[in-house]
This record gives C-alpha cells, structure tokens and sequence, in this order.
C-alpha cells in the first residue's frame, strides 16, 4: 500500500513540478527565431502537413542556400495546436518570447487561433499573417495594424467565385433567379464570407441557401439531401480538412455535378480530391497560385534540403496545392524581414520591426524572377491602411490526375469590398475601442 | 510527528465545526494562500499565467460547479459546457449593451442566467437517473451550442460568429495584464470556493449527498427531492456560468461557442473524476492534470533534445497521457484527492507507523 502510494504521490509531484519548468536560456546569436503553428494530427492534418512541409522546407532552404537572411540564421520551432484554439494560444505563449529578439511573426493557420491572437498581437508586439484566411476586418490595417489577411480575404474569396459563376452563366444579368448553396464549416472560418455573398445575392437577384457543416465535418448526409432538394444552380464549398473530401463524396451520392461546385482555395487541394477518385472529377476550386514545382525555388528546396537529408515531407509532395501555399506564405515572412532589415540593420529583429517590414512589403516582378517563383505569384504591395495587398485568383479544376487552371488572374472587386471592409473594421474597433490610426502620417 | 494533531483542544462548538479543525492544515492553506496571492505574482512568467495558471484556476472553478452536481449530489451531467457558455454569452450581451455596468455584476448576472438556464434543465432530473439524466443533459449542451451559434442577437450580428472584449476595468482598476487579470480570477475562485465548501459542509449539502447516497432514503428521511436537485443543478450552473465568463473575458477574450463545445463539458468531466468526486480540493488537482499533462508532455521530448517530429511528439501526448488516466484510475479509483487524504493519514503516524 505505501509503496502504491508512493509511487502514484511521486508520479504526480514529478508532473507537477515538471509542468512548469521554466525556458531553457538562450543564447545571444544571430538569429532570427520563426515559430510554426502547425497540425499534423487530427481531422485537419492532411491539410495541415503539407502546408506545414511547404513552410518549414524553404526557410530551410534559405538557411541551407544563403545562411538565413542577410546572414541572419533562421531558427524554426513548430508547435502542434490541432487546430484548436486553446492549443494555439498555448502555443503562441510558449513560444513568442524565444530566441533573441522574440517570435518574428506568427502564422496561425486557423481562423479560430487568429481570432484569438489578435488580441494578444498589439499587447506583445508581434505580428500575424494570415496569408489567404483571417479574420477580414484586418484588412484595413488602419484600425488592425497587427494582422495581415495578405492576398486575399475570405470576402475577397466570395466575390471571385461569384464573378466566376457569373461568367459561367453568361454574366451578371443572368444571375437573377439562380440558386447558390453555400456548403460551409461551421465556425468563424465558414462564416466569414456570408456578409458578402448575401449582398451579392441582394444585388444580382440569386437565391442564397446557408448550408452549415459541423465540426470535423464527416456527418453530411443531411446537408446533400438539402442540396438534393433543392437543386441549387452552384454550390460554393467553405471547408477544410476532411470536410471537403467527404463533401466531394456526398455530392457524388447525391449526383451534384462537380462541375457546378466552387471550392474556396482552401478546399481545392490534392488531399481534398484524391480520396473522392473519379468522384472528385470535374471538381474547381480558387487558386491563390499556381501547383506545380517547376520553378527555380522549388529546385533549390531539393537540391538544398532533401538531397541534404533534412527535408520535412516526401520529396514528390513538392509543388503540391498547399505544399507551395506554405511556401508562399514562408515568402511573404522572409520578403517582410528583408524588407525590414533594410531598414533597421542585418540582426535579428524585433516583432515591431518585422511589422514596418511587412506593412512596406513591396514584391514586384522583378522580385518574384530573382526569388524564382516565376508564374508563382502575382506581384504584391501593402500600405497601411491595405493590409491585404489585393486579391487576385484563378480558378482550377481537377481532372482526375493534376489540377488544370482554367480561367486567367480574376480580381476582386475591392470598390464594393472596400467600404463593407472599412465599415467592419469600424465596428470592430469600437468593439475593442481601438483608434485607428492616421495612415497619413505613418512612415 | 509533524502532521499530529495531539494537544489541540476544541473547546467550543465553532472550533469543533471549522473547515480546517487541525492547525497544521490552516497553516499549511495560509501558505499555500501567500504562495498564490504574493509569491507568484512577484516570480511567475507571462507563460506560466496567461498558458497554465489562468486556465487551470478558471477551469477548477467550474469542476468544482461540475463536483457539487455530479459528485455531491450524484446527478451526472455532461451540460457543463453548455451552461459555461450560458454565463459567457450573458455577461457579453450585458457587457455591450449595459456598458456602465460593473464587471463583477456581469459575473454575477452571467451565473444567475447560467443558474436558471441549470435549472430548467435539471427537472427531468426529478423522473430519470444516471446515463439516462447524463443524455438529458447532454441535450443541454447541444441545444445551447445550436442557440449560440444560430441566434444572431446573442452575438451581436457579428459576420463570423465570433464575438470579443475590449480591455476591462473593475471599480476603475484595469483587469489587462496577465498578473492583474490572474489576480482577479484568483480572488474570484478563492471566494467561490470557500463558498462552495460551506455549503457542501452545511445542510443543503448534507441534502445533496444524501439524495446521492440513495434518493428513497433520502425522501423518507425528509428530504425533498425537487428542491434539493434542483439546487444542485442551480449552483453547479452558477458556477459553471461565472467560469464561463471569466473563460471568455479574461482568458480567450475573443471567442465562437465551439470554446465551450462538448469536449469542455467531457473534460470537465474528467477533471472531477481524476481529481475526486466528492472533493473541492479534487476539483482544482483535476484541473491542473488534465490541462497541464498534456502541455507538459509535449514539452519533454524537445526540452531534453530527443528529435522527434512533431506528430510524433502529439501521438505520444495522447498515448501517454491515456496511460496516465487509466494508471491513476487503476491506482485510486477515488481520485488523486484521496490520495491526499491517505497521505495526511500517513503523516500523522510518520515516523513511527505501527
């Protein structure tokens, strides 16, 4: 009996004690510390991972290739969050104080934990970027300085579908009378691009149905029934993980073409179409970018990397949907540190620092070529009052083997996007009683 | 030898009937007391309150609501999360649309909401019993999830469905940093549960232990059931509903009803039966296993230089931390909180056992 009781007694005082060991010290170098958020298990993890690899994978190029930036070595630390909020937020606390200077920027990957850091970003003085996802208020950085929703909003992602389908059907006009179902998550992140699409539907004269999907997502048999019913003209997917491959499924079952169906660029990627099989063909969704590992950057990631042993993922996951997504987001945080390196000195910065970087990124043409990435991106510029820097996307549709674009670079409307922006940040920042500031006067 | 209560004469009825009648455990609570009100705020990290204090002392809170319905009274719920969500939400709508208000009313009103809403919920507790009442419940908790996330006027017409805090004041005094927000909560939890441990010592709670020894017996002694229940059920959500609030407010600040899904209420659950059923002090050690092991796993093979990738690291947290449940289920299926007690009834021999 006492040894029982000694044994579970010291069982639990060593958890407890162990529980809140303190950081291990660091050491003064020259290093600019990057944490990753990232998910590699749970309903979101065939997502989450190549995404993660992407990120990972260039910043170890550049490591490999140019010894970090400007010389300054980047140091990576990932942290699973599962995609729940709690784990993200323990996560950003774990790691914002580590390295030298601190986390450079966070990239939280979810809505749900952007939300969350959001509040915490302006009182410790990091920035986030939420390349492609976010919370869209933050785009007008005038009342949101800290975030970044860089290339593209989920209201930007609306409109683009909406002028897609509208260009289907023979334009705006013929939209009247439609029907468009919107298949979404049911959180934040599926909630987002409502306001917009219900304007629309105000504006062009379509039938709007507002489809949610709980959580994790692989219970939608009654939703598809609905679609069934109904027999919407267009159904738009809000869904992530193994939503959207079971979603593909469904509407197999219920015999929706995949043709009419629009995925929001985080519902087209290989994980989301390959499990459906011949199901999934004929299935589009936006693209932020191209997929493909043509292009020089990716080279260097396996010539630096994977031929070095030190690659995150499988080497033939390269140039996948989210895999360059990843990249692309690892860009834009190098490009920002760059920028701002410019002008505070090549050391280890400051998440205040690496914010001025981020709000003056200015990634021209020229850039894209020298950074190899040619076709990759589009060219990008924020301010700060535009944290988002516009949003352009093409629409892609799988073909059963690989991802076919099918249209040219589609903008988003920002001239009926932008007041609807500026009036959310409006009531955000009376929500939070934030003032916004005068970008006149910001350097 | 030192934990010996030899010499120590009550010599009055108050005496006799105080919470901690052995001078030892006042001194040792009056440390423990200093620790937490002086000690940390002076040494703790931003890590250490906003990631593992803040939480757990919230959370404690509300398994303790959860170990007065559940533990004291026998009826089990798995609402728990649903009626955190009661509190949040109340004290968001009356924090914006009353903004003159003061904090500790909208704490105050969040449990009441959160109470009655309990309430209403609990009366089929008066025909049904075990797994039976834990589905009652457990329709509770989905209902309130569905009326969150579907009434656009209880999140303020907010596009995404989220809702948030500004920074708060109480009697003008900020609740902004870590170290005063976690000073609040723990005045707070502190008073709640020394509340919450009267009562369980008084005759409401006497009522509650016996409808759950055996409700028949309990109702030929005297005891009315209806009443008796449903007060449980009233103070639980009374509890359930300030955390809930003080989860929102002072821990996430902004936040979606999927906050208090019904994984809270599950691991809410969890929490009382790891640390005791029947046990306020339980309530605050299940709290702190069940967030902080698997913080602290996922820590461990990084802080001693294993490289594992980070699934890896995640697998293994789930894998060792399901071990850990089952070994201290297996071990002291009362609880870690009985462990507490084995030990203290193995101090007062210490060291001459016979």
């Amino acid at each position: 009996m006492t040894r029982r009781l000694l044994a579970t007694a010291g069982a639990a005082v060593v958890l407890a004690a162990a529980a809140v060991l303190p950081d291990p010290a660091w050491a003064q170098a020259n290093e600019q510390f990057m944490p990753v958020l990232v998910y590699r298990t749970g309903p979101y993890a065939v997502n989450g991972i190549p995404f993660a690899d992407g990120y990972s994978d260039y910043l170890n190029m550049l490591n490999e290739r140019d010894g970090g930036i400007n010389g300054v070595k980047l140091v990576i630390e990932e942290c699973e969050t599962g995609y729940a909020t709690d784990r993200g937020v323990e996560c950003y606390e774990r790691l914002k104080g580590k390295g030298p200077t601190g986390a450079a920027l966070f990239n939280p990957l979810s809505t749900g934990i952007t939300y969350a850091l959001m509040d915490r970003a302006p009182v410790d003085k990091i920035p986030v970027i939420t390349m492609g996802y976010g919370r869209t208020e933050a785009a007008d950085g005038s009342v949101v300085p800290w975030a970044f929703p860089i290339l593209g909003t989920y209201w930007s992602a609306a409109d683009i579908a909406m002028n897609y389908i509208s260009k289907e059907v023979g334009g705006v006009a013929k939209l009247k009378g439609k029907r468009i179902a919107l298949v979404y998550h049911d959180s934040p992140y599926g909630k987002e691009p409502i306001p917009v699409l219900r304007k629309l539907a105000q504006d062009y004269g379509f039938r709007f149905d507002e489809l949610p999907v709980t959580h994790p997502g692989v219970e939608q048999k009654a939703t598809w029934l609905q679609i069934r019913q109904n027999r919407p003209d267009y159904v738009l997917l809000w869904g992530w993980g193994v939503m959207n491959s079971t979603s593909i499924k469904e509407a197999a079952a219920v015999n929706f073409p995949r043709e009419r169906m629009v995925g929001v660029w985080w519902s087209g990627a290989e994980p989301d179409v390959r499990p459906g099989g011949d199901q999934s063909k004929g299935y589009k969704a936006l693209a932020l970018h191209t997929t493909g590992s043509g292009a020089t950057a990716h080279e260097d990631i396996r010539r630096f990397v994977y031929d070095r042993g030190k690659g995150k993922g499988k080497r033939e996951e390269i140039g996948e949907v989210l895999y360059n997504r990843g990249m692309m987001n690892a860009v834009l945080a190098t490009e920002a540190i760059r920028t701002a390196q410019e002008r505070y000195g090549k050391k280890p910065l400051t998440g205040e620092q690496v914010r001025w970087g981020i709000e003056n990124l200015n990634i021209t043409e020229a850039r894209i070529q020298d950074l190899g990435l040619v076709g990759m991106m589009r060219p990008v510029k924020l301010s700060c009052s535009d944290h988002e820097g516009g949003s352009r996307a093409r629409v892609h549709q799988w073909d059963g083997q690989k991802w076919v674009i099918l249209t040219d670079w589609i903008e988003a409307n920002q001239k009926m996007l932008r007041p609807m922006v500026e009036a959310a940040a409006k009531k955000y920042g009376e929500e939070k009683k934030i003032t916004a500031r005068d970008c006149a006067k910001t350097s | 030898m030192l934990y010996r209560e030899a010499g120590q004469f009550k010599a009055s009825y108050a005496a006799d009937q105080a919470i901690f009648p052995i001078a030892q455990d006042r001194v040792l609570m009056a440390i423990l007391l200093v620790v937490a009100a002086v000690v940390v705020p002076l040494t703790a990290t931003q890590y250490l309150y906003t990631a593992i204090l803040i939480p757990s002392l919230i959370l404690a809170l509300a398994a303790i609501g959860l170990n007065i319905l559940t533990g004291y009274c026998g009826q089990v719920s798995l609402g728990t999360g649903g009626f955190m969500a009661v509190g949040a939400y109340t004290a968001y709508n009356l924090f914006i649309r009353v903004p003159e208000l003061n904090l500790l009313l909208v704490l105050l009103a969040a449990g009441a909401m959160a109470a009655l809403v309990g309430v209403i919920f609990g009366i089929p507790s008066l025909r049904i019993k075990g797994f039976y009442l834990a589905v009652a419940t457990l329709a509770a908790q989905f209902f309130l999830d569905w009326v969150f996330a579907r009434v656009p006027w209880l999140y303020n017409y907010s596009p995404s469905g989220s809702v948030g805090v500004p920074d708060l004041y109480v009697f003008g005094f900020p609740v902004i940093t870590p170290t005063q927000r976690y000073l609040f909560i723990l005045a707070i939890v502190a008073l709640m549960a020394l509340v919450a441990k009267n009562l369980v010592r008084s005759s409401v709670g006497r009522a509650w232990m016996a409808i759950r020894d055996m409700d028949i017996a309990a109702e030929i002694i005297g005891i009315r059931p209806l009443q008796t229940k449903l007060s449980a059920f009233a103070v639980s959500s009374f509890y359930a509903g300030v955390s809930g609030a003080l989860w929102a407010f002072l821990h996430l600040k902004s936040w979606e009803p999927a906050a208090f899904d019904i994984n809270r209420s599950f691991s809410l659950l969890f929490m009382i039966i790891i640390g005791g059923l029947g046990s306020i002090l339980g309530s605050f050690i299940g709290a702190a296993f069940i967030l902080l092991v698997p913080i602290f796993l996922n820590q461990v093979p990084p802080a001693l230089g294993i490289p594992l990738s980070t699934a890896t690291i995640s697998h293994l947290e789930f894998m060792i931390f399901g071990a850990l449940i089952i070994f201290f289920l297996i071990v002291e299926p009362h609880g870690l909180a009985r462990l507490w007690q084995i030990g203290k009834e193995k101090l007062r021999l210490w060291p001459f056992p016979h």
